[in-house]
């Protein structure tokens, strides 16, 4: 019952994705390796802040090394369309500390 | 292999992860891996206010190296089993 393909499941998926410098980007999983690098498509950083809504910048084609990922999220699209991210108010995830 | 042996034995239970960045995911076991990475689904960050930037993640997959602790439940470990495994990997390959 060992997790095998580990993020096979989400090839194709949007997700989500946790760094450990605290970022939040979001975008398409293309591919990935035992390592956990990843490669995302149509990918968007959102940048939380206390003081204004989610910002959404614009990367594009992405490879994130595995060293710097903390989390991987399947980002569930409808529960994705009802958030308002401009009426959003959150502190930056902070930094992971080994 | 011990702590990957014993936590195939708690698939299927609620556990709550604390990551080295503070946050805190609670969710039920879904798979682990070699390398201690977890899938969890289903799931719940502990302060959803302070957090917010999972609400639209139900399941997810938590890189081995970032995790701080698992809280695990109380009646989901055998001692007597996990004393018996220690002694054994204890005692050396």
């Amino acid at each position: 019952m060992s997790t095998g393909p580990g993020l096979e499941s989400l090839v194709d998926q949007t997700i989500s994705v946790i760094t450990n410098d605290g970022r939040n980007i979001v975008g398409v999983l293309r591919g990935f390796d035992q390592a956990t690098n990843i490669i995302l498509d149509e990918s968007h950083e959102r940048v939380y802040s206390t003081k204004e809504g989610v910002q959404q910048l614009v990367l594009g084609l992405y490879i994130i090394r595995g060293d710097n990922i903390s989390v991987v999220g399947e980002l569930d699209e409808e529960l994705d369309a009802n958030l308002d991210l401009s009426k959003l108010r959150a502190h930056p995830l902070k930094p992971v500390i080994h | 292999m011990l702590f990957f042996s014993y936590f195939k034995e708690l698939v299927g239970k609620e556990v709550t992860v604390e990551l080295k960045n503070d946050l805190a995911i609670r969710g039920i076991l879904h798979s682990v891996d070699q390398y201690l990475n977890i899938k969890l689904e289903n799931i719940r960050v502990v302060d959803q206010d302070k957090y917010p930037h999972m609400l639209s993640v139900r399941n997810c997959f938590i890189r081995g190296s970032v995790v701080r602790y698992v809280q695990l439940p109380p009646d989901g470990v055998d001692i007597d089993i996990l004393h018996d495994a220690t002694r054994r990997e204890a005692r050396g390959p």
